[in-house]
C-alpha cells in the first residue's frame, strides 16, 4: 500500500532517492536544496541505502564525482540549486555529452547577484542548452513522481542522458504537503536494475571516455546527442504512461487544464500553476473561457503537441519566472516557436513574474487574466513584454 | 569597563545564534580598524556562509563575493587600489572547501591582504553539514556516524597547510572561547592588518570559533568544545612570521 504522509518537497525527493538507492551520491550544500542531501545522509547512516555518499568540497567537484561514478558504471544522483548548479556548469555539459544518465534534484533558486535564496527559474533556464532532460513539478507529488520516473528515462538505451528534476525553492522544497509515497518494492520494480554501459570498470572491454574530438567527429557526436534528446520525448511519454498504469497518476509532456474550449490561456511552469488553476475555476464559474497549459518537460521541448493544444485558443499569456537578458523569456521563445507552425495562431505575449521569490498572489493572477481579456476585446496586444509586480514600472 | 559601540559597527540587532563566535570576531576586527584609524579606507569582502550579511554589521565598504572567491576579489581590489585596506572574512566552507584554490594561490602570490578565517568545524548557515575542518568522529548532518566513517579524511589544518608556502608572511591561529584567548586574538588580528598597512604581504588569522547551534550544544558547552576538542586538533600559535619582502 502506498503511504500517505505530510512531508516537505526536499523530504519527498530524499524519499525518492532512498527508493532509487543509487550507487553514488556526491553533493555540496546549498540553500534551498541542502535538506535533500541531509535527509538522504540519514538514510546512509542508518544503513537504509547502499549508497556511497561523497561530501565533496564544491559543486564542480560534485558533478565531476557524479560523472566519474557514472562512467564507472554506477547509478548516480545529486541535488543542488542556483549558484551551486552554476558552478557545475562545465560538468553539466560534460555529463550530457558523455551521455551519462546522472540524476539531479534542482531546487529552483534565483541566481546571484544580488545574492538571493528564493525561487525563480533562472538557474535551470540558464542550463537549458546543457543537454539535460528537464522535468518540472507543480507540487511535492509531481516532483517525487518525476524523480521515480527519471532513472527509467535517463537509462533508456535510446536516450542515455542526464535528467534534472526541477521544483520551486521554498514554495515546494520547504513547505509541507500531503502526498503519496509508493511502496519501496513496487518503485524498485518499476525502476529496474541499472545497466552499466561501456563501464571503465569492465576490464575485458577497455574503453576511453571524453577523448579528443575535433573537426573530424565532434559534430557527429553532437548530432547523436541531439538525436538522443529527440528520442527522449517519446520515452518520457511512454514511461509516464507506464507510471500511470502502475501508480494511477497520469502525466503527459505538458498538462492541459480546462484547455479544450478555452479562448484565453496562460502558459506557466511549476508551483504557480496551482494558483492559476484556482483562479481559472473561479473565472469559469463566471462564464469566462480560460485555461492553463502547464509545462512538465522543457527539454526536449514538445513543440508539436503544444502547437496543437494552443491552436484553438485566441490569446496566450506566457509567464516566465526567469529572464533572458536582451531577449524575451525562455518559455515565451519556445511557445512562439511552437505556435509559428500552428494552424490558427493566437495572439501571444510575455509576462515575467516572481524573480527572486517575489510573491504572485491569486489577485495578481486575476489581473493577468483581466489584461488578456482587455487585449482580446481590443483584438491586439499592447505590450508584448512586461514584468509583473515590479517597482518603477 | 565601559562598553560602547564602535563607529565601525552598525547599530543593528544580531542575526547570529546565541553563543556564536562571529559577534566577538566582528567586534575584534572593528576595534582594530578603529585603533589603526583606517575605517574610511577599508574594503571588506563578504563570504557565503553565516557571515554573508557582513555588510549589515560593518560600517565600511563591503562587496559580496561568490562562494569561496573572496581572496581573488580581494586581490583585484588591492591591486587596483593599493592604498586601501582590504580584508576577507571567511568561514571554513568558503575558505577551505569551495574556495581552497583561491586561498592557496592568493597566499602563495603573497597578496597584500588580510584574511580573517573563522573555523567552527561545521557548515553553519546551511545547517550543520560536515566542513573540511570537522573533527574526526564529529557528527554532522552529512556525517551522522561521525567524520571518518565514510572516508571523509581528517580535518584540514589551514595554517599548517599554508605555512609551507614561501609567499606567506604571517599565519596565526587564535580562539575566541576564553577571555585570554580573545585578547590574544585581537593582537593577532591587529598584527595582520598592520602587516598589510606596512606592505608586508599576505596575513591570515584563523579564529577557532563556536557554533553551539549546529554542534547541538549549549553556548557554555560550545566554549568547552573549542577549549577541549578543537584546540587539541588545531593548536593555537604562530605558524609563520617573516619580516616582509
Amino acid at each position: 500500500m502506498p503511504k500517505t504522509i505530510a512531508i516537505t518537497g526536499n523530504g519527498a525527493m530524499a524519499e525518492a532517492m532512498r527508493q532509487i538507492n543509487p550507487d553514488v551520491v556526491a553533493a555540496f550544500p546549498i540553500t534551498p536544496s541542502t535538506q535533500v542531501i541531509e535527509d538522504f545522509a540519514k538514510f546512509v547512516s542508518d544503513g537504509k541505502v547502499d549508497t556511497e555518499l561523497i561530501t565533496v568540497e564544491s559543486e564542480h567537484s560534485a558533478m565531476s564525482a557524479c560523472i566519474g561514478a557514472s562512467v564507472a558504471g554506477g547509478r548516480v544522483m545529486t541535488a543542488t540549486s542556483s549558484n551551486g548548479m552554476a558552478l557545475m556548469w562545465e560538468m553539466l555539459y560534460i555529463a550530457a555529452s558523455m551521455r551519462q544518465p546522472v540524476l539531479m534534484t534542482l531546487v529552483n533558486r534565483a541566481m546571484s547577484a544580488p545574492i538571493n535564496i528564493h525561487c525563480d527559474h533562472g538557474d535551470s533556464m540558464g542550463a537549458r542548452d546543457a543537454g539535460w532532460i528537464q522535468l518540472y513539478a507543480e507540487n511535492h507529488q509531481e516532483a517525487y513522481d518525476n524523480m521515480i520516473m527519471a532513472p527509467v528515462i535517463a537509462e533508456n538505451m535510446d536516450v542515455r542522458l542526464p535528467v534534472m528534476v526541477c521544483m520551486d525553492g521554498f514554495l515546494i522544497s520547504h513547505s509541507v504537503e500531503t502526498m503519496q509515497i509508493e511502496e519501496d518494492g513496487k518503485v524498485r520494480d518499476f525502476i529496474g536494475e541499472h545497466t552499466a554501459l561501456n563501464s571503465i570498470l569492465d576490464f575485458d572491454n577497455p574503453v576511453s571516455w571524453g577523448a579528443l574530438d575535433l573537426q573530424d567527429y565532434y559534430i557527429e557526436h553532437r548530432r547523436g546527442q541531439q538525436e538522443a534528446m529527440n528520442n527522449a520525448a517519446a520515452v518520457v511519454a511512454d514511461v509516464s504512461k507506464r507510471f500511470g498504469d502502475q501508480f494511477g497518476r497520469k502525466y503527459e509532456l505538458f498538462e492541459s487544464y480546462r484547455l479544450d474550449d478555452a479562448d484565453r490561456v496562460v502558459v506557466a511552469i511549476n508551483s504557480v500553476a496551482g494558483e492559476i488553476k484556482e483562479v481559472i475555476d473561479e473565472l469559469r464559474e463566471q462564464g469566462e473561457k480560460v485555461g492553463l497549459l502547464k509545462i512538465r518537460m522543457f527539454r526536449p521541448f514538445p513543440y508539436t503537441g503544444i502547437a496543437k493544444a494552443l491552436s484553438g485558443c485566441k490569446i496566450v499569456t506566457v509567464m516566465d519566472r526567469s529572464t533572458s537578458m536582451g531577449a524575451f523569456g525562455p518559455l515565451f521563445g519556445e511557445i512562439s516557436n511552437a505556435l509559428y507552425a500552428a494552424d490558427n495562431r493566437p495572439l501571444i505575449y510575455n509576462r515575467t513574474y516572481g524573480l527572486g521569490g517575489r510573491e504572485m498572489l491569486l489577485d495578481d493572477i486575476k489581473d493577468v487574466f483581466a489584461e488578456s481579456k482587455e487585449y482580446l476585446d481590443n483584438g491586439k496586444v499592447e505590450k508584448i513584454f512586461d514584468i509583473l509586480n515590479v517597482r518603477g514600472a | 569597563m565601559e562598553f560602547c559601540r564602535k563607529e565601525t559597527q552598525k547599530d543593528v540587532r544580531t542575526h547570529y545564534c546565541p553563543g556564536c563566535g562571529h559577534g566577538i570576531a566582528h567586534r575584534l576586527v572593528a576595534e582594530v580598524l578603529e585603533e589603526l584609524d583606517v575605517r574610511g579606507k577599508t574594503i571588506g569582502t563578504a563570504p557565503v556562509g553565516c557571515a554573508v550579511l557582513l555588510y549589515n554589521y560593518f560600517n565600511c565598504d563591503i562587496i559580496e563575493c561568490a562562494h569561496g572567491r573572496s581572496p581573488a576579489v580581494a586581490t583585484a581590489i588591492k591591486r587596483i587600489q593599493p592604498d586601501k585596506v582590504v580584508f576577507t572574512y571567511q568561514g571554513d566552507g568558503d575558505l577551505a572547501a569551495i574556495g581552497m584554490g583561491e586561498t592557496i594561490h592568493a597566499a602563495n602570490r603573497g597578496e597584500d591582504i588580510t584574511v580573517i578565517f573563522i573555523n567552527n568545524a561545521i557548515y553553519g548557515m546551511t545547517g550543520g553539514q560536515m566542513a573540511p575542518t570537522t573533527l574526526l568522529g564529529q557528527s554532522s548532518t552529512t556525517s551522522e556516524a561521525g567524520r571518518g566513517n565514510n572516508q571523509e579524511g581528517p580535518p584540514i589544518k589551514v595554517c599548517e597547510l599554508l605555512s609551507n608556502l614561501d609567499g606567506v608572511t604571517y599565519l596565526e591561529r587564535v580562539a575566541v572561547s576564553t577571555a585570554r584567548d580573545t585578547i590574544k586574538a585581537k593582537k593577532a588580528i591587529k598584527r595582520a592588518f598592520l602587516n598589510q598597512i606596512e606592505g608586508r604581504g599576505f596575513s591570515l588569522v584563523e579564529v577557532l570559533s563556536m557554533c553551539p547551534t549546529d554542534w547541538k550544544l549549549t553556548p557554555v558547552q560550545g566554549l568547552d568544545f573549542v577549549n577541549t576538542e578543537m584546540k587539541t586538533v588545531f593548536p593555537l600559535g604562530i605558524f609563520k612570521e617573516k619580516d616582509g619582502r
